[in-house]
């Protein structure tokens, strides 16, 4: 049964492609989502002591917490699967070991099952501590493998009390090992420091940081965030740039996303036909503590070593990323000559982020390129359009310059008639 | 006789000479502002940015340190103006926001006037920015960092801020307008396709499909209207009027050297 239909899904794939006039399957290309893209989402939810505290709207933290979730899971879309995983639910004691374990899949990451979700929520009573570190790794596993989008949204009343386990560090190697990873966190009546450490988690990941005083305000923004992640996005391919434009990664049109290290360089290969112009651009996300003043580099140079474009930005003060691009429209050929039609232009990205002594260095800073070869634009011949004139200097040129061809031409034409008129 | 001649001459010239001007004060787009569809969210990335229309007023909940983006279209001949507004929340210490706004290949494009950064005072309840962006030119080297039709994302951020602020919810509005230069603006040469981001795939999976199926594509922008061929700009007008105009007066000049109807000297019989 299955395999027929299988078969026929497949029969009719195969005369769509044909129809298209395409031979290669679609799902090849890059900077496409592939196959299931799903996207999913794991809340994973802290249950530890202090959230018994009785400070948002007159209930305690965990009632809060419930009810935004019975919310939430009531307006979750179809099309994602949710999670929830806990933190400090279980262990009651003293025993920094076992505590700082204490986290357990509450409902595994799948299409939803609203009842049986809300039932496994109502369960929960604040208990223990505050893995938050080890919690962000299972969370990252629940989530498993997969095209789509991936969201963690984390939900916390309390700083890490599980060093030193970095949960920023930890953070940011669930995003170097998953592409399209990102983690949002929500702080419960936060403290200073506990900003600090949530935003640290979000910037790492490139996701947002939100503290929370009122169950309206949990619900609005963790809807938010599911809604979010049920929008469809381009997920990047995974490359790796060379250290020397030789042993390059050859790319074609599409997004693509590596990693580089601080003053590292990185080589790609593009070829572009004559005719063709190639557009690159590249974005350096700074998910770390980086020194105030940064920047990026692109440059497009040939394959003897010849820059033939380059883009540069630099900044200072807080960011998220660097970017810059750059357009090499490469010209018609107009003689028959031997040289081959396809020129291999290689690009390099350097970028002069730089760090106090204490971070960390590896993974480097995510990095994101596109690349789009298209046909070239059209040659300009002149400064204006069409070679055209404007404005009120050409008119009364135009016209004074034809009044006195007039007036000569009459003039001559008198002459003439004169001339002809004596003889 | 001759006067009555000139004087309808010049007259004709002047109502041809203002056509031109006409054409060159034609109102801006931006005027026509339909909220339907507006975007209530901001996107979090380049590759995640909320898509608006020029006149469309998109809106977003969001928390203060949040990276908000947004992209739109703007086209040969337009200089647009990004407004965006931030309603702060009632207690805050001083914090410093900012607008950005780059273009199709996420270069950072210069604004010429506006308040691009500001500095929301201790307790103040919203900050405004602006920027006005340089004309888009149809064409420009690839070594210059001109303005080019396609795809700009927009950026807000608070730049400066403490850390006990981080976090706090904001509500945040941005409108973008755009002023129609027209052919003062018009230069020769045009693109192939408009710098929007990944245009070379989905131009290419949009062929392959027939559009059927809608892939995530990286910025899926279009002016309400289509991008401009580009061959239109008024400078088609001022020339040809002038041509127009300067046949006139050589006739006009023509005129004036032969005097009103037949020569006076000429006897009547020849």
């Amino acid at each position: 049964m299955i395999r027929t239909q299988r078969l026929a899904a497949g029969v009719c794939a195969l005369l769509a492609t044909l129809a298209a006039g395409l031979v290669l399957p679609a799902a090849a290309r890059a900077g496409e989502p592939t196959g299931e893209a799903t996207p999913k989402v794991d809340l994973v939810l802290d249950v530890s002591g202090s959230m018994r505290t009785r400070d948002i709207d007159g209930g305690t933290r965990m009632a809060a917490a419930k009810q935004a979730f019975n919310e939430v899971l009531d307006a979750t879309p179809e099309e994602v699967q949710l999670g929830i995983r806990t933190l400090g639910a279980n262990y009651p004691g003293n025993d920094r070991q076992t505590g700082c374990k204490d986290t357990a899949q509450l409902y595994p990451v799948s299409t939803l099952d609203r009842t049986e979700a809300k039932t496994a929520v109502a369960t929960l009573s604040p208990t223990g501590w505050t893995p938050i570190g080890p919690a962000l790794l299972k969370a990252a596993d629940d989530l498993g493998s997969g095209a789509g989008s991936k969201r963690i949204v984390l939900i916390t009343d309390g700083e890490d009390t599980c060093a030193p386990l970095d949960p920023c560090e930890v953070a940011r190697e669930i995003a170097a090992k998953g592409i399209g990873t990102t983690i949002d966190t929500l702080g419960l009546v936060p403290s200073t420091k506990l900003n600090k450490q949530l935003s640290c988690i979000a910037e790492a990941t490139g996701g947002t940081y939100t503290s929370v005083e009122h169950t309206d305000e949990l619900t609005d923004k963790v809807n938010q965030l599911v809604d979010r992640a049920a929008d469809p996005v381009v997920t990047p391919v995974a490359t790796e740039g060379a250290g020397r434009c030789t042993d390059a990664p050859t790319l074609k049109s599409g997004l693509y996303t590596d990693r580089e290290e601080f003053g590292q360089e990185r080589w790609y290969r593009v070829d572009v036909q004559a005719g063709q112009e190639l557009r690159a651009s590249v974005s350096v996300a700074a998910d770390r503590a980086v020194s105030p003043a940064y920047g990026a580099l692109l440059r497009a140079v040939t394959v003897h070593g010849r820059e033939i474009v380059r883009g540069e930005a630099a900044g200072d003060g807080r960011t998220d990323v660097i970017s810059t691009g750059l357009r090499y429209p490469k010209p018609e050929r107009d003689d028959d000559s031997d040289k081959p039609a396809a020129e291999t232009v290689c690009l390099q990205v350097t970028n002069s982020f730089s760090a106090a002594s204490g971070v960390k260095t590896t993974p480097g800073l995510p990095l994101e390129l596109t690349v789009d070869v298209v046909d070239g634009p059209s040659h300009a011949s002149d400064v204006a359009s069409f070679g055209l004139g404007r404005g009120w200097w050409l008119l009364g040129l135009l016209v004074l310059v034809g009044f006195l061809a007039g007036l000569i031409w009459g003039w001559l034409s008198r002459w003439r008639v004169a001339v002809w008129r004596t003889n | 006789m001759r006067i009555t001649r000139v004087l309808s001459a010049t007259l004709l010239a002047l109502g041809l000479a203002a056509g031109p001007a006409a054409a060159d004060s034609s109102p801006s787009p931006s005027a026509s502002s339909s909220d339907g569809g507006a975007p209530t969210t901001a996107g979090t990335s380049f590759r995640t940015a909320a898509e608006i229309d020029q006149g469309q007023r998109a809106t977003a909940s969001a928390s203060t340190g949040d990276y908000l983006y947004w992209s739109f279209p703007a086209d040969a001949g337009q200089r647009p103006t990004v407004k965006a507004t931030v309603k702060l929340p009632g207690t805050h210490a001083a914090q410093t926001w900012q607008i950005d706004v780059y273009d199709g290949l996420r270069r950072r494009q210069a604004c010429q006037y506006g308040a691009q950064t500001r500095t929301a005072e201790r307790g103040a309840a919203s900050v405004d920015l602006a920027c006005v962006l340089r004309t888009v030119r149809a064409w420009s080297e690839p070594w210059a960092n001109d303005p080019l039709p396609g795809t700009y994302y927009v950026r807000l951020t608070v730049v400066n801020l403490t850390t006990a602020d981080l976090g706090q919810p904001i509500e945040a509005s941005l409108q973008v307008g755009s002023k129609d230069i027209g052919g003062s603006a018009a230069v020769d040469g045009s693109l192939a396709k408009p710098l929007v981001p990944g245009i070379a795939v989905s131009s290419k999976s949009e062929a392959d499909d027939g559009g059927s199926s809608k892939p995530a594509v990286l910025s899926g922008i279009e002016p309400e209207d289509g991008w401009s061929s580009g061959w239109w700009s008024d400078r088609w007008v001022w020339t040809g009027v002038g041509a127009i105009l300067a046949a006139l007066a050589g006739i006009g000049g023509y005129t004036l050297t032969r005097g009103a109807g037949r020569p006076t000297r000429v006897p009547p019989g020849a």
